[in-house]
């Protein structure tokens, strides 16, 4: 039996139907088109499926699609204003803190909590709270730097 | 034939510099298509059921349920895959990819179904039964070559020493490199030092896992669409497996999410190709995170016998390696590039190394970045540090005391041209991190690494658009920002603003064959062939300009994306631009393009030498990195700060080598950490900022002097960190990853002593 | 046609079964491709190795495809595994 969820979607209502059983990361990849959002592992272990879920950030491999009725969903399609990038992502490529990209939107929905809490970052503080998302080609020195870059950024703005 | 490669000295405009990479903005916002975000039309859900035994026979597998299952398009076994079909040179990459008689190891494939969604296709693995027959198993390389071990193929005759045995085994080959005479260089030392090193098994942990869709259509045509290293050898092996012709199947690559060689190889495409052939339908297929690190391929683990001499004033007289790769069932050349590169870095004037291929029940072993560089670096360059230490020199000056230079004869063979060991081991000596005094409670290690790197088929076209912009289209995958360096080398060719290049991957139907994103070459080869073509396009632009002014193309050249007539007369021409061109091309000819179809080769060997500080925690056994410094000559850096990121990643996975990653296997040969919280690779929080130095020594064999540089930087870090460790404790580590465990089993060990 | 010299070609520890032992052969080639054509036919024991994958060492630079590089007189010529990347 399939159920229907209405949830918003980086500001938009969007209606969905999944499979009760069904991950909120396939609903939003397969029923809503979020692509942007990555499967690395399925286990909540690499976050390159991470998405704010009410304003908390989550794996979203480790919620399921029924989970997201009433609820409200921001995923990297939604951080851009228009064809202003946001703060950290204009970062991300100044830096070049991506290589493969696999891991970037994850990276860049774990930064923007990170930021949203606490504006003025240490380098420690940016580590620790990007410990739960895994990039295999950078070795995270360009995305710390990115990250602190964009914090200072958003300070000036 | 023909193309002039030299590389000659020039002030660069455009190559050098740092602009933001073409395809960031799609990377940042989640537009980038990767392997799994394709979909076509009608696609069903693929599935691979996948044996649970290390090592079985399979007596029979019964999909008659399974098939039956509403909603099951296609099922699909070793059946399948008609072995009148088969390329015999691809036999064993089918067996990998689907099993025939014999389940080599825990997670390889059996069967694989087809159906309309995820739910329908596992629930149809769940119906289909093997029958299987549990025989001995080994998944320890020096348990597997003892005499009594249980045997992998009873076909497997070692190669590569004479006479042939008469008896078979699981070496697989033998290889022997060096030269001079390590008897006599033995006699001569008054120091041997003798030490067996174990390196454990790692993956690339390349975040994407596989994923591919396939469309085979009812004329025997077919498209795939999949995430890959090089789509023109998936699709030559994927015809050869499945009895096409290679033109017949248009393979287009996706954007890739991380590979670092697991992505040369085939896992799941030839059976995704198979079930979409069978079902009539397109079909995906994505393996999941627990595949990944069951059946695709890892690093070989290995261990390394090595046995040195030093006279007593520090020069070394002979070196020797017996070096032991595992392979997984099936036989590879991994122990045979260890043997090669596990002296590189020095001039010795005896030295010999032999590597065996051991076959284990184990995934099959696939390239990882410098493939078998790292394992033997570890070992030697550990041991370069205690012989430094027993002769009481620096370890760098006892490095430097042995350096390879130009005219030094390499262990593997030839002689040297011009190389770059010996200046980043001088670059580390002066480097600020040699220099910096340690903190209390931390420890230094060093270490060098050395790896070839290839060139190799590459082929492009560089088309001049309507609006005077030029489109460069190569074949070779981009990895992680080869598009900006390529973007970069047609600007500085063509004299133009580096916006106003595009850089394209082709699909397999639009350009002629490209090797493989490996070696290091993506840069390297492509860069060649792009220049290549600008220079057939100004060829030809210089025409069209003849042509428009109505004189001779001698008396035109091409400076700053201009055309210029130059000569007596002539000189007063107002010059015509790209845009001049292009507009009026309509009038002068059509289109105007370049082409080039070329074998790039002498990629020119590189070196790199590393600097690691560490904190031990000797309560725990934690290693915490404090700092760490890469040394590595790039030839010419096109894009320097993505040469810094293959430098630092490079080190990042070797570090995670050195302290954390390894596959563990449990007495029934089963993997017990396929995932990414058992098998756990560095995190934002493990590391420190990784410092880096790029040197550029010329190749002699590219216009700009580039050499590759995405794979050498992971070859030092497990002996630099080992070393760092070594100091630390006190106790010479032989072993990695130098886990928690590991660490303070080697302190009691010590302390009972 | 002008006559090629005899040269010395070393050979990896892989090969020398192939050619009884033999550290060095001498043939007389003046680009890879001819090298090929004359070890395959004067020690057919090479030839699957050649099928299967030789890279030519000439003066240290590796040349694994390009069959069409001359070999200079007095170029060190050293026959090695055609590899594998990452």
């Amino acid at each position: 039996m399939s159920v229907m969820v209405r949830s918003k979607i980086n500001g938009d209502d969007i209606e969905f139907v999944c499979q009760p059983d069904e991950t909120l990361l396939d609903a939003l990849r397969d029923r809503a088109g979020l692509t942007g959002v990555k499967e690395g592992c399925g286990t909540g272990d690499c976050g390159a499926c991470s998405i704010m879920l009410d304003g908390a950030l989550v794996c979203s491999c480790l919620v399921l699609g029924a989970e997201a009725e009433g609820r409200s969903i921001e995923t990297v399609e939604g951080m851009a204003n228009g064809d202003q990038l946001h703060p950290l992502q204009q970062q991300f490529l100044q830096h070049a803190a991506l290589q493969c990209g696999i891991c970037t939107p994850g990276f860049l929905i774990a930064a923007k909590a990170l930021l949203d809490k606490n504006p003025d970052p240490s380098e420690e503080q940016v580590r620790y709270a990007l410990a739960g998302n895994l990039c295999r080609c950078t070795g995270y020195d360009k995305i710390v730097r990115a990250v602190l870059a964009a914090a200072k950024q958003m300070r000036k703005a | 034939m023909g193309k002039d490669t030299a590389f000659k000295e020039r002030e660069f405009s455009a190559v050098g510099t740092r602009p933001l990479r073409p395809d960031g903005i799609d990377k940042v916002t989640g537009r980038a298509r990767y392997g799994a975000d394709f979909n076509m039309p009608g696609q069903l859900h693929g599935c691979i059921l996948r044996s649970p035994h290390a090592h079985a026979s399979i007596k029979n597998i019964d999909t008659s349920k399974a098939e039956k299952l509403k909603g099951v398009k296609a099922v699909v076994t070793r059946k399948d895959f008609k072995a009148k079909d088969v390329d015999p040179s691809l036999l064993t990459v089918l067996d990998n990819c689907m099993a025939g008689k014999t389940a080599f190891y825990d997670g390889h494939a059996v069967a694989a179904v087809a159906a309309i969604d995820a739910r329908t296709a596992k629930k149809a693995l769940q119906l289909i039964k093997v029958e299987y027959k549990v025989l001995k198993h080994v998944t320890d390389v020096d348990e597997a070559v003892k005499p009594k071990a249980p045997l992998i193929n009873k076909k497997c005759f070692t190669k590569g020493v004479d006479p042939v045995p008469a008896k078979a085994s699981n070496i697989a080959a033998v290889s022997e490199f060096g030269h001079g005479d390590v008897e006599q260089g033995f006699s001569e030392a008054d120091i041997i030092i003798e030490r067996n090193y174990k390196t454990g098994q790692a993956h690339q942990g390349y975040i994407e896992p596989h994923a591919c869709v396939a469309s085979y259509s009812p004329d025997g045509s077919a498209d795939m669409w999949v995430c890959t290293q090089g789509h023109f050898d998936f699709r030559a092996q994927c015809a050869g497996i499945l009895g096409m012709d290679a033109s017949k199947l248009r393979v287009t690559s996706s954007e890739i999410g991380g590979g670092f060689g697991g992505k040369t190889h085939l896992w799941i495409e030839p059976v995704t190709l198979a079930l979409s052939r069978k079902a009539n339908r397109p079909v995906k297929l994505v393996m999941t995170r627990d595949e990944v690190f069951r059946a695709s391929g890892p690093a070989s683990a290995t261990s390394i016998d090595i046995k040195m001499g030093v006279t007593k004033d520090g020069t070394i007289t002979a070196a020797h390696a017996e070096l032991r790769y595992a392979s997984g069932a099936y036989e590879g050349g991994w122990a045979k590039l260890g043997a090669m590169t596990a002296f590189a870095c020095y001039d010795l004037k005896n030295v010999k190394t032999i590597g065996y291929e051991v076959l284990v029940n184990r995934p099959k072993t696939a390239a990882y970045r410098a493939p078998s560089a790292p394992m033997a670096a570890f070992a030697v360059e550990s041991m370069m540090d205690e012989l430094a230490e027993q002769v009481g020199i620096k370890p760098i000056d006892f490095r430097l005391k042995h350096v390879a230079k130009e005219g030094t004869r390499s262990s593997y063979g030839p002689v040297y041209g011009p190389i770059g060991i010996g200046p980043t081991l001088e670059a580390a000596k002066n480097h600020p991190h040699m220099k910096a005094k340690l903190k209390a409670n931390q420890s230094r290690g060093m270490a060098c690494g050395f790896w070839f790197n290839f060139g190799g088929q590459s082929c492009s076209d560089l088309n001049i658009e309507p609006d005077g912009s030029a489109t460069i289209t190569v074949g070779t995958i981009d990895v992680g920002g080869a598009r900006a360096s390529l973007a970069l080398v047609v600007a500085e060719e063509l004299g133009i603003p580096y916006q106003q290049v595009k850089a394209v991957i082709a699909d397999t139907g639009s350009l002629g064959h490209n090797d493989m994103t490996h070696g290091s070459r993506g840069t390297f080869a492509s860069s060649l062939s792009a220049i290549d073509s600008c220079r057939q396009a100004i060829q030809e632009l210089c025409k069209r300009a003849a042509i428009l002014w109505d004189i001779d193309p001698e008396d035109i050249a091409w400076e700053k994306g201009e055309a210029h007539a130059i000569g007596k007369s002539k000189g007063n021409l107002p010059p015509l631009s790209l845009v001049n061109l292009a507009q009026s091309a309509e009038k002068t000819g059509g289109p105007i393009s370049g082409h080039s179809q070329i074998v790039a080769d002498g990629a020119g060997v590189s070196f790199a030498t590393h600097i690691c500080d560490v904190e031990v925690d000797q309560e725990t056994g934690q290693t915490k990195i404090a700092r760490y410094t890469v040394i590595q000559d790039a030839g010419k850096a096109v894009h320097p700060t993505y040469v810094e990121g293959q430098f630092q990643g490079g080190a990042a996975q070797g570090i995670g080598w050195a302290l954390n990653e390894e596959y563990i296997y449990g007495e029934d040969g089963r993997l017990q950490n396929p995932g990414f919280l058992d098998y756990r690779i560095p995190v934002c929080s493990d590391l420190p900022m990784i410092d880096t130095q790029i040197l550029e020594i010329p190749n002699p064999n590219h216009p700009y002097g580039v050499r590759g540089v995405g794979e050498t930087s992971i070859v030092p870090p497990l002996a630099a960190v080992g070393n760092a460790v070594s100091a630390a404790i006190g106790v010479r580590m032989t072993q990695v990853p130098m886990s928690p465990p590991r660490i303070l089993a080697a302190l009691d060990a010590a302390e009972s002593q | 046609m002008t006559k090629v010299a005899s040269r010395v070609i070393h050979l990896w520890g892989g090969l020398r079964p192939a050619v009884n032992g033999a550290e060095s052969v001498e043939v007389c080639a003046s680009t890879i491709r001819e090298l090929m054509r004359v070890l395959a036919k004067q020690y057919p024991a090479l030839q699957p190795f050649i099928e299967e994958g030789i890279a030519v060492s000439v003066d240290g630079t590796i040349y694994r495809d390009d069959w069409s590089q001359k070999l200079p007189d007095d170029a060190e010529v050293y026959l090695l595994p055609r590899i594998e990347g990452g």
